[in-house]
């Protein structure tokens, strides 16, 4: 995993609500056997619409998307938080997202920061002409007009982003707490194995 | 004193295998299912760290999302090949995948083959008090038999593949009582499109659902499995019903449930998974049965609810602003406009299948609605595919694939169809489908489709008249037409 401290640059002013991961990549797009190339399907929809955010050269390139309330919500497809990655996003402003798709944006290096609308509404207006700088050490989001708004992250995920670690990996070093949790298991309830008849 | 649990509660402290400081706990999961969409990526990712299954005993792989839902093998006994080369490409690295790893496959023309939410309660691999889960946001459908059920992105099913455990915090609880008695013609999915309704699409985000009240004690397991597989339109990840006598009996005998000693053992340890008398939930939400009346969805969010003898909302109705300008999209999009009755709305396609409903129980209560009845001459298609290989064995046991054919309905394999528009059951652009799934977003049947979400009779019934339709005008009360 890319290590993620602090990301300056340009971000997507698009603000829209309850974006569902339909609209995030569309189903066709979830055929891939592999993570890379999903930008080319990211929210191909809207980008059929004239003047959309996402074609315009303006913002082109851009590490950070500023998104409405309820981001990421329905269909739990991790290939959302590919697309947005293929994209070159690696930070997600909303006032709330849905929780799975928080989880899988963490597990592909992408922070996820929840502001209030107020910010939101800010930013947006900042984002049309400036870039944003995020920080995650000191979990802020400023801009060169004295904005600093605070987000608060999950400590663990923020160790994990900082350093780029791999989640597998760190739960693979602790293999003996889960041969010993098995084992007590199978004391208790021995009734749960087999599965599969 | 021993501290009050909620079912929930319970679940999750007999899965920590460890607890972090910051309160995120290692939890252990006992049954993971694996299908072809969420999967090739997550054993790439153990492929290229060289990693393996931890326990390949605990998993069970199948097809489901991308397979045609016509023949499989020709009579020779061939495969026939998909046309689309990347559902084919997705089957064929499930196919590779499972062999290399030690994953048990229950393969594409296989007779238990079907919809992964539907197989793993059939085959009894889904356990009350287990905890289960699957690359895919409906798993919250096994919650119906008391499993803590939820869906995982990719990275996570190669968390779990690797490690069998998932870093998780524990969710908040939500109670949703439904006390009183069903109406007439009014079915567990009816219900399930109330919550949606009631809680809307982002309700339930952060919480697990406990389903309690009289009408899901009152529920068969089928039934409560339509609710549970809802749960996340309501945005929870999970929803529980605690196990009862309904529980067991349905899964006795089953042929992954255990048997014999181990069975009892079993039945005495999910007997002890209810919650507490006086526990208390975080939320509660409290629903009158006798308000739940058979329902359509207008707009592209399951909580655009309705009932079917209702209008399309007004725009304007809606108190905040997003929500007006959400509904004017909404309704651009479905071809509708405000005040219109939702019973002059015509359908040209009805769909009778997903996860949602395609078992023996709502096949029977379409297919009754159906016996000697024809599909009106607007609908250009119909088609009934029934959630697994078992589910069309039975129905065809009992006949009711040929009142379907007779109606004028397909009657197809087993597979996720026209649920989602990635195999080749299609919702034209600009057509409208009655569709028994669980989810009308937009272009979810297909680019440019239009859903309207139903029951299995309310779909059969829209098939009679070519228009959404109120059920109730077509049961007969007393013959007891069942809903
Ligand atoms: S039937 Fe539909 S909702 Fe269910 S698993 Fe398949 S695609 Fe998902």
């Amino acid at each position: 995993m890319e290590k993620l401290t602090s990301v300056e640059g340009r971000a997507y002013p698009f603000g829209m609500k309850n974006v569902d991961t339909d609209i995030v990549i569309p189903a066709h797009w979830l055929k891939t056997i592999s993570r890379a190339g999903l930008g080319r399907g990211a929210f191909e929809v809207l980008r059929k619409e004239p003047g959309n955010v996402f074609d315009d050269p303006e913002y082109a390139g851009s590490p950070i998307l500023i998104a409405g309330d309820n981001f990421g919500c329905g269909s739990s497809r991790e290939h959302a938080a590919w697309a947005l990655g293929d994209l070159g996003i690696r930070v997600v402003i909303a006032p709330s997202f849905s929780d799975i798709f928080s989880g899988n944006a963490f597990k592909n290096g992408i922070l996820t920061v929840v502001l209030p609308q107020e910010a939101i509404d800010r930013l947006m207006e900042v984002a049309k002409t400036d870039p944003i700088h995020v920080d995650l050490e000191s979990q802020t989001v400023t801009t060169e007009f004295q904005d600093r708004f605070g987000f608060d992250i999950d400590p663990f995920r923020k160790h994990c982003l900082l350093g780029g670690l791999d989640e597998i990996g760190l739960t693979l070093d602790e293999a003996d707490v889960i041969d010993r949790y098995e084992a007590q298991v199978a004391g208790e309830r021995p009734w749960l194995v087999p599965a599969i008849a | 004193m021993v501290k009050l649990r909620t079912l929930y509660e319970k679940i999750w402290d007999a899965h920590v295998v460890e607890r972090r400081p910051d309160g995120t706990c290692l939890i252990y999961i006992d049954r993971h299912l694996v299908h072809e969409v969420t999967s090739p990526q997550a054993f790439e990712g153990l492929r290229l760290a060289g990693r393996k299954v931890r326990r390949p005993d605990l998993t069970l792989a199948v097809p489901d999302h991308n397979l045609p839902t016509t023949a499989r093998r020709d009579a020779a006994g061939n495969r026939i090949p998909i046309a689309d080369p990347e559902s084919a490409q997705q089957l064929a690295a499930l196919e590779r995948n499972a062999p290399e790893f030690g994953v048990r496959l229950i393969g594409d023309a296989d007779p238990e083959q079907g919809i992964v939410h539907v197989i793993g309660p059939e085959q009894g691999f889904t356990l009350p008090g287990t905890t289960l889960v699957c690359g895919d946001s409906h798993t919250s459908s096994h919650g119906a038999l008391g499993a803590l059920a939820f869906g995982i992105g990719t990275s996570e099913v190669e968390h779990v593949l690797a490690t069998q455990t998932l870093l998780l915090k524990q969710s908040k609880t939500m109670e949703v009582v439904v006390e009183g008695e069903l109406g007439f013609g009014v079915t567990p999915k009816d219900v399930a499109l109330a919550i949606c309704g009631r809680i809307g699409t982002a309700g339930g985000t952060g919480y697990v659902m406990e389903y309690r009240g009289s009408v899901f004690r009152d529920m068969s397991v089928e039934g409560r499995l339509t609710v549970a597989n809802m749960s996340i339109e309501a945005g929870a990840r999970s929803g529980l019903f605690a196990p009862d006598e309904k529980t067991f009996a349905y899964l006795e005998g089953r042929p992954m449930a255990p048997r014999g000693e181990a069975w009892d053992a079993a039945v005495a340890w999910w007997k002890t998974l209810h919650t507490d008398e006086g526990a208390v939930f975080d939320k509660t939400v409290v629903i009158d049965a006798a308000d739940i009346s058979p329902s359509v969805t207008w707009g592209t969010s399951p909580e655009d609810v309705v009932p079917v003898t209702g209008v399309v909302p007004d725009p304007e109705s809606f108190a905040d602003a997003s929500k007006r300008a959400a509904a004017q999209k909404s309704l651009d999009y479905m071809g509708l406009s405000a005040g219109q009755r939702m019973e002059d709305v015509a359908v040209e396609h009805i769909f009778i299948g997903s996860c949602t409903n395609s078992r023996i129980e709502d096949l029977r209560a379409a297919a009754a609605l159906l016996q000697g009845r024809r599909i009106a001459d607007s609908i250009k298609h119909a088609m009934v595919v029934p959630g697994s290989g078992l589910v069309k064995r039975q129905a065809e046991a009992e006949g009711l694939d040929r009142i379907f054919t007779a109606a004028g309905f397909e009657w197809r394999e087993p597979g996720c169809s026209a649920c989602l528009g990635m195999n080749p059951d299609r919702v034209p652009a600009g057509e409208r489908c009655a569709s028994t799934s669980n989810r009308n977003f937009m272009g979810r049947q297909g680019p440019g489709s239009r859903t309207h979400l139903v029951s299995p009779i309310m779909a059969a019934a829209a098939a009679i008249t070519g228009r959404l339709t109120d059920v109730r005008e077509w049961m007969d009360k007393k013959e007891g037409v069942a809903a």
